[in-house]
């Protein structure tokens, strides 16, 4: 009998919360609002559902009740996507060693 | 248009493009690089779906359309937004994920065939089980972000709003989640799908109103943990890689914060979700009600005994984000430390709104991240120091937390400020803090309290260095 797809898709799943688990243990404690705020830009990948809901509709009428509701999906995770690896990077780009030179 | 396989590969790709981005963050320096794993990951998931969907018509234009209107917003929002402002934009955007996480499954629940799902009605069973938990999630995800925005942006009272029968409702409404998905699943029936959606608002609306300013660093990663599963259950509905591998990642870093947050204030998780702390402890003020002498003093004395100091120990809170003090305050250091005077910044786990707040408040400051401490790192320094500069913190200090068996904090982790030789305490007035009980730091021998704003204090200081 074949394994159920679900199954692996499970095992993906159950693999990847350990691997979050002892990544996310070793990143630094200064840098847990950087982590928040790329996890939140990286759990947009969401949007990639809503583009498959958003090209739903057929040629003849683009605009259905449901590629509505994907385009407002890409609209939002696309706010969090642009603001949230951007605000990553501003926040990162201020962390800075002391400098040598300067006493 | 690309084969099914092909796209499930790169899919992977993308997930464990993500796992190296939060990989990068153990240390500033391969942050950055590690944010731009990020954007890679994300770049290859969304071309990858448009080449799966092979659909490049009318359709086409209008995602993208949407997709710049969005982005142009998040660009926007990121390069405007203050660093003290970070809790709420953390808060509001999840509510985006959440948000957009309902959408996909209403998108999907109304027209599964575009999702090769079955056909309206006639859902997989399996699909419509995990699509259901993904919206309910959603859905706590949005109306709980939304509730600690409005929190933390002071839009709504911080103070915790709690009501008789509280406790029971929600574990009613939790329980009527289960039957209603249930039931949904049996029947396929798309008005208990709305009704599912409108109870799982209600619910995460009622989850966080009774929680109070001070526990929103557990809140928003909790939050954030909800928000990955959210993504997860999508993920599962789409039978999408890079969303199931994102989906755990997220919901396990918000747990661990969660779990960090929770560690950092002595309380259980339970203890922080059915909220009401800081209302309830009126008892235990009652014994330190009596007024006692403190010692308090101006800028002059302060730059005096700084002047003096050898090592000077930096403690900042949640104060010096309201009062935008974080400038003044690097300052003031600079100027220390022209008179060779060393000093350290100690950071408490719950300092601040969110986890890291204040670590990134500093860094805005441009104060080296290697003169930023954890408590761990720094607790046994306080000993050894001469001056202890409390700026904005309270609670994270008090000792009763390490003495008295009946305050409700008592056992928290707190940072040894007391056996510094002199401690400086900016505040505005003596109010209790947070927790609703006095601090017994105020009154001890060696300590000086400044009762102003902690910027003009902090710049007054730097003066009569």
């Amino acid at each position: 009998m074949e394994i159920d797809p679900l199954i692996f898709r499970l095992s993906i799943f159950i693999l990847s919360i350990f691997v979050g688990y002892y990544v996310v243990w070793s990143v630094t404690p200064s840098l847990h609002t950087p982590l928040m705020s790329v996890t939140n830009a990286i759990s947009s990948v969401i949007i990639v559902g809503a583009i498959i809901a958003g090209l739903s509709g057929n040629s003849e009428s683009v605009f259905n009740t449901s590629s509505i509701f994907g385009f407002l999906a890409i609209a939002l995770a696309a706010i969090n996507i642009f603001g949230g690896f951007l605000v990553t990077q501003r926040m990162l780009a201020m962390y800075k060693k002391k400098k040598k030179d300067k006493k | 248009m690309i084969s099914a396989n092909l796209s499930a590969i790169f899919y992977l790709v993308s997930g464990v493009l993500f796992i190296l981005a939060l990989r990068g963050l153990s240390s500033p320096e391969t942050s950055r690089q590690g944010n731009l794993f990020g954007i890679i990951g994300m770049i290859i998931a969304v071309t990858v779906t448009f080449l799966s969907t092979g659909n490049f018509s009318n359709g086409f234009i209008y995602v993208l359309i949407f997709i710049l209107f969005g982005g142009s917003i998040g660009a926007f929002i990121a390069y405007k937004i203050p660093m003290t402002a970070m809790p709420e934009l953390v808060a509001g955007f999840h509510s985006l994920v959440g948000l957009a996480a309902v959408f996909v499954a209403i998108s999907a629940f109304l027209n599964p065939e575009a999702f090769n799902l079955g056909s309206s009605g006639n859902i997989k069973l399996g699909s419509l089980i995990e699509m259901s938990i993904g919206a309910a999630v959603g859905a706590i995800t949005f109306s709980g972000s939304v509730i600690a925005f409005l929190k933390l942006q002071g839009i709504m009272s911080g103070s915790p709003i709690t009501f008789k029968g509280q406790h029971p409702l929600n574990a009613i409404i939790l329980i009527s989640i289960i039957i209603l998905i249930y039931m949904l699943c049996s029947t396929q029936s798309s008005n208990l799908f709305w009704i599912l959606l409108a109870v799982s608002f209600l619910i995460g609306f009622l989850l966080i109103i009774p929680i109070g300013g001070a526990d929103m660093p557990v809140v928003i990663s909790m939050l954030n943990s909800y928000s990955g599963w959210a993504a997860a259950g999508i993920g599962f509905t789409l039978e999408n890689s890079a969303l199931i591998i994102t989906g755990a990642l997220v919901g396990s870093s918000g747990a661990i914060l969660s779990y960090i947050m929770c560690k950092g204030m002595n309380r259980s998780f339970f203890n922080v979700i059915l909220g009401g702390f800081g209302a309830t402890d009126e008892k235990s003020t009652n014994s330190s009600k009596e007024q006692r002498p403190v010692k308090s003093g101006n800028a002059d004395d302060a730059a005096f005994l700084m002047k003096n100091a050898s090592s000077v120990i930096i403690v900042p809170g949640y104060g010096m984000a309201v009062a935008q003090a974080q400038h003044a305050l690097r300052e003031m250091v600079d100027t220390l430390k022209k008179n060779d005077i060393k000093v350290s910044y100690a950071i408490h786990p719950v300092a601040g709104r969110m986890p890291g707040h204040m670590n990134v408040l500093l860094a805005e400051a441009n104060v080296p991240y290697d003169e930023v401490f954890e408590l761990e790192e720094i607790n046994n320094d306080f000993a050894n120091a001469d001056v202890a500069f409390v700026i904005g913190a309270n609670d994270v200090t008090n000792p009763v937390a390490k003495t008295d068996p009946q305050s409700p904090i008592y056992g928290m982790p707190v940072l040894d400020v007391e056996k510094c030789k002199s401690v400086l305490f900016v505040k505005r007035s003596l109010s209790p803090g947070y927790a609703g009980i006095d601090n017994d730091l105020f009154y001890k021998e060696n300590t000086l309290m400044l009762f102003a704003d902690a910027k003009k204090m902090t710049e007054d200081i730097t003066k009569n260095l």
